[in-house]
């Protein structure tokens, strides 16, 4: 996979990242969103491990969100994609296509419907 | 109000939790990890209990034990744990600087750990005897004990109405009483399909007793008379697939039995590990008309019997209380000796399986003390090599305990740094060992006889196996880590230490005990191949060559004796052909009454008897002393015995042909007088025997070859024989030759283990001399090289350097000789037929020991010797 270096998991986290936007993209909204999407149960601490993990490759910035009062005034911290990350994930995919265009009975299919732009 | 605020209380997560984790996360994280947590917490309270939450938080707490979450705190990173860091780099460079140092001590100890692995397994199996059976604690078997001529003979064969009366009168000390027959061949018939097999006849009891385990049918499967328990692998080789449950099979072609119960089969370390099978009791006393007779009689010892006492009965006063009952019971006038019983445990039958005069005296045991010491000790030489060479090359480490005390360093921490770098080597030889150990595993199965595995998922076994890494470390490295750290410091720093004289004797003193140790093995080892030898030069008295014979079962040969003897003869397969009641290789028949002229009438007279057809001598090819043989056409030969030399010696008869000796209210007369067969122990002497014409006799059928025969074509003949006239029977024979073979297993077993053992031993500390030997060279290279300017020659410096060693070894040989002579006589003491012990084996062992070491040191004294002055006194 040339050199993504993004695994399965963080591959999903980053893509998590992005669909909660800027509001809710904290570690444990992250880790429900999870739940929600794949039905697995994860620790908040495996995904903030994650988390972390991303943002020392590049792919992810943060920063302190705002104070607010649902959680005793505690601030949280609110993860963003970055252009690199988003780069990555597109990389990540287009492989996955390729390879799939390349599976005898599932090619056609995609050949098509012109799936791959 | 208060409730309230205990309401708030309760719904917080866990002030416990909340501390822990405060405690071990980095301060940056802790706001954002703590408000997330709780968040989940809340969520988690909206679906599910309060104490769900809570264990939920704990859990989410624990999984923030990441490296990324944990603070950088002084609270982990313990300086103890640097300095054991510290440790082991030094300890590692140090191993990988001295390679050759290394390669002797981890290859010493990983074979000397390998030796004692193997050998623990070894005895560790060994004590797990018979302990597959559940209540192994609570089950014994009955033993006799029957005074005779002021001895006492110890026998497990009992009369048939002693279980009986066990379990009437002492019902409150006996949960089973079960009689059983000796495990025997039967064959067992499925169809076309017949086999001999090993199994016995049991009471209704004996599988509980056995606490066989079922895998179809039921323990109690041998109610039936016509019922029979067999085991997986045989139910396996008579029905493949099928399901055996219900099937009939034959038993000795005789009884249909339906098979109403599959065990597991019983493992190799339990007595009962042959029994294929289990038939009735009752079918055994139905089908063998003659046992009606002795039913009710006390005088005759027919079956052994086995018991399981109950959980409360103790078992001493349970032999107190039944000692007698074979005395009370006896009505034969006949039977007039004192035979008292008691109760033999079943976890001592294997290691404690020997009776003399009436005391259980031990037996295997012996090989396990034998085997466990020498385990400890190769395991010790391995040790020593360890301790000579650290404390011999701790010279070259003078500087750095010297500038470790300088820093600050404490004389214990000093000791952890050597203990913990002997420990290091001993983790490395670990795993090289048990590397060793799975691979000769399956070699040292064959030769011990055995099927050990090494219990990998055990845990008690890892447990083991780290207290015995610690134990080798502390034992190999305590000696060296207290020499080491005591040095002082301005003399180490100023490289003033010297070995000490202290030092070099106990060094000296260790080697002489390897080479002791290392000399005892190897004699004991030559004594024991000595002994065998000497018992395998004994005349066994007859021809075992081409001679073979097999079990019968049935009448099918016995009935055709004629027919087959002469078609066998015409077709030239074999010089003869007899039938008898005893294997070649067993006494199976003590009796008592026989009369002869001038017997004394007190002297209560024993024989073992062999009833033969006429053509017995002929076939085994016995040697005739005086008289002659048996002969079909003489009809009172029927009336004739032929005896051997060892009986007319103990009837002390001057002319024993012709004589008339009382057996059964008959005349019989002795016919001829033959030299001695070696039946039973070649190590014990020949128990007077009597052979007697029965013209009934069909147990063994023997068949010597014709010398002009092929033995494949002989056997192929025999074999379309058998299946013209015993279809039935599976045509199995043995070969006499094998079956002598066989009664030196156990000693040829000794000899190989020990030879191995000792090998090891040596190899070992001459290793360790290699060492030693290579580290003076190196250390006298200047001496050596101003000795050479001087004019000495290689020889002179080949002898210089020898020298000390060569003293040692010689040593160790002499302190050798006492030890040998005590072992290996008290060794010999238990063979009734032994060997000496000459003076020119430890000759011969002392001068191989010196051979080997002179071998092992002169490299390095040559070596060292042939060196350039120039060279070994240009450094510095």
């Amino acid at each position: 996979m040339k050199e993504t270096k993004l695994g399965e998991f963080e591959e999903v986290i980053l893509l998590l990242v992005g669909i909660l936007g800027e509001d809710d993209a904290y570690s444990f909204k992250i880790t429900q969103e999870f739940k929600d999407q794949t039905g697995r149960s994860v620790s908040i601490g495996a995904v903030h491990s994650t988390l972390s993990r991303l943002e020392e490759k590049g792919f992810l910035t943060s920063e302190m969100g705002k104070a607010t009062a649902e959680r005793g005034g505690r601030r949280k911290r609110i993860y963003s994609i970055t252009a690199y990350g988003r780069r990555t994930l597109e990389i990540s995919r287009d492989f996955k296509m390729s390879l799939w265009r390349q599976f005898p009975q599932f090619g056609f299919e995609f050949d098509g419907l012109n799936f791959s732009r | 109000m208060q409730k309230e605020l205990l309401e708030k209380e309760k719904f917080k997560p866990p002030k416990l939790a909340q501390k822990f984790l405060k405690w071990f996360l980095r301060n940056d994280l802790y706001e954002e990890v703590e408000g997330d947590l709780e968040e989940q917490f809340l969520a988690c309270l909206e679906e599910y209990s309060l104490l769900k939450a809570k264990v939920n938080y704990w859990y989410q707490v624990f999984h923030y034990l990441r490296p990324f979450a944990i603070r950088n705190s002084k609270l982990i990173h313990l300086n103890q744990f640097s300095m054991f860091k510290n440790y082991f780099k030094i300890g590692w460079r140090n191993l990988i600087k001295n390679k050759g140092y290394t390669f002797i001590n981890i290859g010493g100890l990983s074979f000397g750990m390998a030796v004692a692995i193997l050998i623990s397994l070894w005895v560790y199996d060994e004590r797990t005897f018979n302990k597959y059976h559940e209540n192994y604690d609570h089950i014994a078997q009955v033993v006799q004990h029957t005074t005779a001529n002021n001895k006492i003979y110890t026998g497990t064969q009992h009369p048939f109405p002693l279980s009986d009366g066990l379990k009437n009168s002492y019902e409150e000390d006996f949960k089973y009483v079960v009689s059983a027959t000796e495990i025997q061949e039967h064959i067992i018939t499925n169809g076309e399909k017949n086999f001999n097999e090993l199994g016995n006849y049991m009471q209704v009891d004996g599988p509980d007793l056995l606490s066989l385990k079922m895998i179809k049918g039921h323990r109690a499967g041998l109610e039936n008379l016509h019922s029979i328990l067999i085991s997986k692998s045989l139910a396996e080789r008579l029905f493949n697939m099928e399901d055996p449950l219900n099937k009939i099979i034959k038993l000795d072609n005789q009884d249909e039995l339906k098979i109403t119960g599959v065990y597991e089969d019983v493992p190799k370390n339990s007595a009962f590990r042959e029994l294929a099978f289990i038939a009735p009791w009752d079918l055994f006393l139905s089908s063998n008309t003659w046992a009606e007779f002795y039913l009710d009689k006390w005088g005759y010892d027919m079956s052994p019997v086995y018991v399981q006492l109950q959980p409360k009965a103790k078992i001493n006063e349970v032999n107190y209380k039944i000692k007698d009952i074979i005395n009370n019971n006896v009505a034969d006038e006949f039977y007039n000796n004192d035979q008292k019983i008691s109760l033999h445990p079943m976890d001592k039958w294997h290691l404690y399986e020997e009776f003399s005069n009436g005391e259980n005296t031990g037996g295997n045991i012996r090989f396990v003390w034998l085997f466990g010491s020498i385990g400890i000790f190769v395991l010790l030489l391995a040790c020593i090599n360890f301790i000579n060479l650290s404390t011999a090359r701790s010279e070259s480490r003078t500087k750095e305990v010297g500038i470790r005390k300088a820093i600050g360093s404490l004389r214990s921490q000093l000791i952890y740094q050597f203990l913990s770098e002997s420990i290091l080597v001993v983790v490395f030889s670990f795993f090289i060992a048990l590397g060793l150990v799975s691979y000769s595993l399956s070699w040292f199965n064959e030769v011990a006889n055995k099927n050990m595995e090494i219990p990998w998922t055990s845990p008690f076994y890892w447990v083991t196996g780290i207290g015995f890494i610690l134990l080798t470390g502390i034992l190999a490295g305590s000696y060296p880590a207290i020499y080491l750290s005591s040095f002082q410091v301005i003399k180490a720093l100023k490289g003033a230490i010297r070995s000490g004289h202290l030092a070099i004797k106990s060094r000296q003193l260790l080697v002489v005990f390897q080479f002791t140790i290392s000399v005892i093995l190897i004699i004991g080892t030559i004594i024991v191949y000595r002994q065998i030898q000497y018992t395998k030069d004994r005349p066994v008295g007859y021809n075992r060559d081409r001679l073979i014979s097999v079990n019968m079962r049935t009448n099918d040969i016995h009935d055709h004796f004629e027919v087959i003897r002469n078609q066998l003869l015409a077709s030239g397969t074999i010089v003869e052909m007899s039938e008898s009641s005893c294997p070649l290789n067993t006494y199976c028949t003590g009796l008592g009454n026989f009369d002869w002229p001038g017997k004394d009438p007190d002297f209560l007279a024993g024989f073992s008897v062999f009833w033969t057809s006429p053509e017995y001598g002929k076939t085994i090819g016995w040697e005739l002393l005086d008289g002659r043989d048996f002969s079909r056409e003489i009809t009172s030969d029927q009336q004739g015995m032929v005896i051997n030399l060892s009986a007319a010696e103990y009837m002390g008869l001057e002319n024993p042909v012709g004589q008339t000796i009382k057996h059964d209210e008959k005349d019989w007369t002795i016919l001829g007088v033959i030299n001695d067969l070696i039946v039973g122990s070649p190590y014990e002497s020949v128990r007077p025997s009597i052979y007697m014409f029965a013209p009934s006799v069909s147990q063994v059928a023997s068949f010597s070859f014709s010398p002009d025969i092929s033995t494949q074509d002989a056997l192929r003949n025999i074999e379309s024989i058998f299946k013209e006239y015993a279809p039935g029977v599976p045509f199995e024979y043995q070969f006499a030759d094998q079956l002598y073979a066989k009664k030196f297993n156990n000693e040829v077993r000794i000899g190989k283990l020990s030879s191995i053992f000792s090998i090891l031993a040596i190899l070992i500390s001459c290793l360790g001399l290699l060492g030693l030997a290579s580290f003076t060279a190196q250390k006298r290279t200047k001496e050596i090289g101003i000795r050479k300017i001087a004019g000495a020659s290689t020889f002179m410096l080949w002898k210089l350097l020898s020298k000390e060693f060569m003293l040692l070894v010689t040593l160790s040989c002499i302190i050798a000789v006492p030890f040998v002579l005590y072992f290996s006589g008290n060794w010999l003491d238990n063979y009734e037929y032994r060997t000496n012990i000459p003076w020119w084996i430890f000759a011969f062992a002392s001068l191989g020991a010196l051979l080997i070491t002179l071998l092992t040191i002169s490299y390095q004294a040559i070596k060292a010797a042939l060196m350039n002055p120039v060279k070994s006194l240009k450094s510095e």
